[in-house]
């Protein structure tokens, strides 16, 4: 039951912090590559675009 | 009247008739055989509630004949602003009840006798009369109504369906009624932020999925191949409510004649879906939902871009993938097991990355322009409420330490947190948009009288320093007394004397919310005259007058 617990609770916060900066990495790279520039640039005009 | 048909009665109708049929019925049998009291009158409710929505189907049926509203008239999109209207002036109704219950609760802890003695006006039933009543009914309808404009605006369509967000709205407000008279009459979960009983739940469940649809619905037709990012808040506000609120009402009646029902979750477990569900209605109702407000409202205002789009991304994915561990700082020292309290608080600090993130791409937003605060009370608001933002959220990690739990919990230092938040930041922001929408709507050029906004904004933001200096104050001093021993090893102050010592800054707390109050009927007078008697806008008119058959 012990083992199980610290087992578990190991790969719990090993793989907790790799699973959030794997995700962290993945929003990052998302926002900040360049080829996307453009567009975020052009979305943020996105509320002044009136009809 | 008696225009020419020109379509059957379409499914949505014949849908949403047939279901508030049965339920009307539904209703009518358990009011009429239940032998609970509050059941038999929130039934009663119920069914003529679902008999006259009913009718309203019908009536607008035979009235415009079945006619299609265009989904764009001229090229442009026919937006869809009616519930918005409904919403825009529930949330100021609910707003100024909400807060006026909040005052007379705080008069009733200075002076008790104010509770006159009544089952129905003491403190432990008002009390979740205010918090609901501020937070689903006055907060709830500012995000209805923005979260439903802003979608159609940014998507640059109309929000599907005839029904559909009339049904989400008015079923919304028909789940608060029925909320806030049980609370009255001594209907409780006795969860705290969950009041409601086993059948408000599920109603709101089934109104909930709607908006959701709605919402989806909306960035479907969308015109705008990007999704502005405000909208991505908002659906993160809609699917997290969702879950959040069936994990933690999943409950089972003990009969459908009793308002009474059991959680299937025991113990500590119970305990922790709680604190879950009732950190992350702060993190995803009182602060995504706001955030959506945020990035929509201040760029409009201050007439520029946010200040970094990419940073929106960063700041809504860290959000939203780091909030929802945080709940389990609320048991520091109970039975839950430390390791998850731990995992709370320090899910708590990361906290502070996203939401300074958050706060700085605000109020950066207006970065060279700056001059506006002084000349735009509304815009004031706003960037004030950002600022209390900022405030709040780092003063919460704080809080969520265990050392420092240890003395504020339980103690006023708390309820000073909450709200600087509450009217700080997610009142101000929602004054803030329902200024600005309140002309959009009604097509006027402007508010009725910015120097009224501005009175508004000095007489609650003194309101709100005199409420949290007073809450801390009286806060870390309970704190600190109940710990206080002699050298005998002693309590040095029995339980009244902490009491006692508080009854000042009770007083001050009322003073501040009076004023909060005061400041709230000033807004609804000027929005009263902005509908009224402001002046139209010119360009928009026209489309305006052909637009009217779509609401």
């Amino acid at each position: 039951m012990n083992e199980t617990y610290s087992a578990l609770a190991a790969f719990a916060q090993t793989g907790g912090l790799i699973y959030f900066m794997i995700l962290f990495g993945i929003v990052l790279a998302y926002a900040l590559w360049p080829k996307n520039r453009e567009k975020f640039d052009d979305a943020a005009q996105i509320p002044f675009r009136e009809d | 009247m008696a225009q020419q048909k020109t379509g059957m009665v379409s499914l949505e109708e014949g849908g949403f008739a047939i279901f508030l049929v049965l339920l009307a019925f539904a209703c009518l049998i358990v009011a009429g055989k239940t032998f609970d009291q509050v059941m038999a009158f929130h039934m009663s409710i119920g069914a003529l509630l679902a008999a006259v929505s009913v009718f309203l189907i019908f009536k607008k049926y035979f009235d415009d004949g079945g006619e299609v509203i265009p989904a764009e008239v001229d090229g442009k999109p026919n937006y869809n602003f009616g519930p918005v209207k409904f919403a825009a002036i529930a949330a100021m109704f609910w707003g100024i009840a909400g807060f006026t219950v909040g005052l007379v609760i705080a008069l009733q802890l200075a002076w008790p006798a104010l509770n006159f003695d009544l089952p129905w006006t003491n403190f432990g039933r008002l009390r979740p009369l205010h918090t609901s009543a501020v937070i689903f009914a006055f907060g709830g309808n500012v995000l209805l109504a923005t979260s439903m404009y802003v979608v159609q605006r940014t998507c640059r369509a109309r929000m599907p369906g005839k029904i559909l967000p009339w049904f989400v709205v008015l079923g919304y407000n028909a789940f608060i009624l029925i909320a806030g008279t049980g609370y009255l009459l001594g209907a409780t979960q006795g969860k705290e932020y969950a009041e409601p009983e086993w059948y408000a739940d599920l109603w709101l469940t089934i109104v909930w999925v709607f908006y959701l649809l709605l919402f989806l619905g909306t960035i479907w037709r969308r015109k705008e191949p990007h999704i502005y990012v405000a909208n991505w808040f908002y659906l993160a506000f809609i699917v997290t409510v969702a879950v959040l609120h069936i994990t933690n009402n999943l409950t089972i009646p003990v009969s459908i004649y009793s308002t009474q029902s059991v959680i299937v979750w025991a113990g500590v477990q119970d305990a922790m879906v709680q604190w879950w569900y009732g950190h992350n209605a702060v993190g995803f109702f009182l602060t995504a939902g706001f955030l959506a407000i945020m990035y929509y409202f201040i760029p409009k205002r201050a007439e520029r871009p946010v200040y970094s789009y990419r940073l929106s991304i960063v700041h809504f994915w860290a959000l939203i993938f780091i909030y929802i561990w945080a709940g389990p700082h609320h048991l520091h020292y109970t039975a839950l097991p430390q390791w998850a309290s731990t995992l709370g608080a320090t899910f708590s600090i990361i906290l502070w990355m996203p939401s300074w993130g958050g706060m700085i791409n605000g109020l950066m937003t207006l970065s060279g322009a700056w001059d506006k605060l002084r000349t735009d009370p509304v815009l004031r608001m706003m960037v004030v409420s950002v600022a209390f933002y900022g405030m709040s959220t780092f003063e919460g990690p704080l809080m969520s330490l265990r050392a420092v739990n240890s003395l504020s919990h339980y103690t006023d230092w708390t309820i000073g947190h909450v709200h600087s938040g509450a009217l700080g930041w997610v009142g101000y922001i929602s004054f803030g948009a329902l200024y600005c929408l309140v002309p959009w709507l009604w097509n006027k050029k402007s508010l009725y009288s910015l120097k009224l906004v501005d009175w508004h904004f000095w007489v609650s933001t003194i309101g709100i320093v005199l409420y949290i200096t007073a809450m801390w104050v009286s806060g870390i001093m309970q704190g600190l007394m109940w710990r206080a021993y002699d050298n005998l090893g002693f309590l040095e102050y029995s339980f009244v004397e902490t009491v006692e010592a508080m009854h000042p800054f009770y007083i001050i707390r009322a003073l501040g919310g009076a004023l909060f109050v005061i400041g709230a009927l000033i807004m609804a007078y000027n929005l009263w005259m902005t509908v009224r008697h402001g002046e139209a806008e010119e360009a928009d008119a026209a489309p305006a007058g052909s637009l009217a058959p779509a609401e």
